[in-house]
């Protein structure tokens, strides 16, 4: 009898142990978990913090010896002795010109053929055609690369500039900027045309998605009043989904400007800035690429420098499109 | 493009990941040596059962290498001078040979037909000289046909020996070149595009209409690229082969260069190739690792008594008996192996 009663009275003992034992178990887990994501997220933000002083200790022979100069020297001259005189105004140029004009091409088309995808394809044709501009996505560079050296080069060289040249040639401006003078396979606007191909499938990608958030009633209630394909996309499309399209852009923007073995394959490498964009030039990416592995002292320390810069570069970029997404949303808001 | 280098690469890690356990020799360096390297390797290896280690990482990379005495043997296509090797009491000799020639692709030119001079390809790669029918180039080709074409100069983009060696021989010939590039790895070129590796300025040139480049001789012959002749030193007219080459590094004036610090572009000679360029070996007098040492100095030395013709066979010079002799006697008695 007396040991019944004592097990009736320990089992609620015994289960609130348990409990509070699984409990406890439960509470450990969720801490070690909070712990290891927490660890993982400060980890990476100690792998960019690394990153960005290694790029500092091994920019600083560079910095100290080039100072601010180094940002407005038109010169590269890695050969001359006693001090090489390296500047990264060539690079930079070329850098920003050919993301520029890569953006120039491919956001109309990128957003064109979103607009297609969402509002005028066939339904049995979207998805192909979309899945196809997704395997875009999917080329490693090196193959853009060479592709644009065999093939899109010569092309270009051969039947396009010239008569680009030629169309242009008596216009004042435009016959600098499209100057015959230096055609060849390898140049700037090739560069450019090639990252326009590359970027194209994020802009689409990203277009498509956030197209597709547009509720239906809204474009239903525009076609009903009976707007156009072109009302509805520039008034109701477009406005509802802007913050969107330029993250996506500028994702794109980014890509284009970190872009490196494609580059270095088809812009020609020369570290000069020429008015003309079928002139060859080179890019930070490109320039670090070639030089950096026969490269020492100062003028390893000026590329690590450039890389620096092009970092900073992209983070400027990123910040700007940060920004300028929370003005959107504000005024959206407001 | 990179395929070559790629394959290199992977080769060499294959190697290191595969036999690193035998006691092979290590080196790394030069990309240019690297095909003789191996040839010479694989025989070594069946005749002695030591293999060859040898990354082709460039010859920047592979003297930083041995500096960091990650290696027993570094290679560069870049002499040193004397106060570098004393520096890091390193001993320097030449291990092979080879010619830098200018190939281009004009229509209707065949190999051999057109000839320049140094000067002329100094002006051309100046940008002075800007059309295939300049007065330059026509007075020393007059019967040749050479249309009214821009010329497209092809240049290496990435550091390199061959860059280094073409533009010692320009600026060597020309006072005009030395003042406004002069020579380096990577120099600050007035015109042209730049392509990666002897590999993509030979496509280039191929696929351009009026290009012009220069390449290692190798390169040239296995692409069946359109070479001109030279004009060398002594003002005769030479072709770019073995013979000329040859010449050329017999002519070259190895005994009056201590440590061999000598790059042999525009030497004397009726029959010289002006553009031949030699590739070094640099080692420790005083190794951390006497056997290792020891061991390598046989793989020279069993390449110089036996590789020569292998090197001929892929486009190298072997170094002549002369100079051997003197590498033997000088450079390789100040290392200590024992």
């Amino acid at each position: 009898m007396s040991t019944a009663d004592e097990t009736m009275q320990a089992i609620p003992h015994v289960a609130k142990q348990q409990r509070a034992r699984v409990l406890l178990g439960m509470a450990l887990g969720d801490k070690v978990f909070a712990l290891a994501t927490q660890v993982a997220a400060y980890l990476v933000l100690l792998v960019l913090a690394g990153i960005i002083l290694s790029l500092i200790v091994g920019a600083w022979p560079a910095m100290k010896a080039f100072g601010f100069e180094f940002l407005i020297t038109r010169r590269w001259a890695p050969q001359l002795e006693p001090e090489p005189v390296l500047g990264a105004l060539a690079p930079i140029y070329g850098t920003l010109v050919s993301s520029f004009i890569a953006m120039l091409i491919a956001v109309p088309f990128g957003l064109g053929i979103a607009i297609f995808l969402t509002e005028l394809c066939p339904h049995r044709l979207r998805k192909p055609v979309r899945l196809a501009i997704e395997l875009l996505a999917g080329i490693p560079s090196i193959i853009y690369g060479m592709w644009g050296f065999f093939v899109l080069g010569p092309f270009l060289a051969n039947y396009i500039e010239p008569s680009l040249v030629a169309a242009f040639a008596n216009i004042p401006v435009l016959n600098s900027i499209f100057s015959g003078e230096m055609v060849s396979n390898l140049s700037l606007f090739n560069a450019s045309l090639i990252l326009a191909i590359m970027i194209l499938p994020f802009i689409t990608a990203i277009a498509v998605d956030v197209f597709s958030t547009v509720p239906p009633v809204l474009k239903e209630a525009a076609y009903g009043i009976g707007c156009t394909t072109w009302e509805v996309v520039n008034n109701v499309v477009l406005p509802f989904t802007r913050v969107g399209v330029v993250g996506g852009v500028m994702l794109a923007l980014g890509r284009a400007l970190g872009e490196t073995m494609a580059v270095t394959f088809i812009i020609g490498n020369s570290f000069k800035i020429s008015g003309s964009i079928f002139a060859p030039s080179t890019t930070i990416s490109a320039a670090i690429a070639s030089e950096f592995a026969e490269s020492s002292g100062l003028h390893q320390s000026a590329l690590i420098l450039l890389g620096l810069l092009l970092f900073v570069l992209t983070f400027f970029v990123l910040a700007t499109a940060r920004f300028m997404l929370m003005r959107l949303e504000k005024r959206a808001g407001a | 493009m990179k395929f070559s280098t790629l394959l290199a690469a992977g080769i060499a890690l294959a190697v290191t990941a595969t036999a690193a356990f035998a006691d092979d020799i290590s080196g790394a360096g030069a990309t240019f040596p690297f095909p003789v390297y191996s040839k010479w390797a694989d025989a070594y290896k069946k005749a002695t059962g030591v293999g060859l280690n040898y990354q082709s990482i460039g010859s920047g990379a592979g003297i930083k290498q041995i500096q960091a005495k990650t290696v027993t043997f570094g290679a560069t296509d870049i002499p040193q001078k004397a106060e570098d090797l004393a520096k890091f009491g390193l001993v320097q000799w030449p291990q092979v040979m080879g010619g830098i020639v200018p190939v281009v692709n004009l229509e209707g030119i065949a190999a051999g037909d057109l000839v320049l001079d140094g000067p002329t390809l100094a002006n051309i790669y100046l940008g002075k000289v800007k059309t295939w029918d300049d007065a330059a180039i026509t007075k020393l080709n007059p019967s040749a046909k050479l249309p009214a074409l821009p010329i497209v100069v092809v240049r290496r983009s990435d550091g390199s020996g061959t860059t280094f060696n073409f533009t010692t021989y320009l600026s060597s010939v020309s006072p005009d070149f030395k003042a406004a590039v002069g020579a380096g790895q990577a120099v600050e070129w007035p015109v042209g595009v730049g392509a990666k590796g002897n590999d993509g300025v030979a496509a280039n040139v191929m696929q351009t209409k009026g290009a012009i480049g220069y390449v290692e001789y190798a390169f040239a012959k296995q692409n069946a690229m359109v070479n001109t002749d030279m004009i060398n030193s002594a003002g005769k007219r030479v072709k770019p082969k073995l013979e000329s080459f040859a010449a050329a590094a017999s002519n070259a004036d190895w005994n009056s260069a201590p440590n061999f610090n000598l790059v042999i572009v525009n030497q004397p000679g009726d029959a010289s190739w002006p553009m031949t360029n030699a590739t070094f070996i640099l080692m420790y007098s005083q190794p951390d690792d006497k056997a290792a040492a020891a061991a390598a100095l046989a793989f020279f030395d069993w390449s110089f008594t036996n590789g020569a013709k292998m090197a001929e066979e892929l486009d190298y010079i072997p170094m002549p008996v002369s100079v051997i002799a003197k590498i033997k006697s000088s450079a390789w008695t100040t290392i200590i192996t024992k």
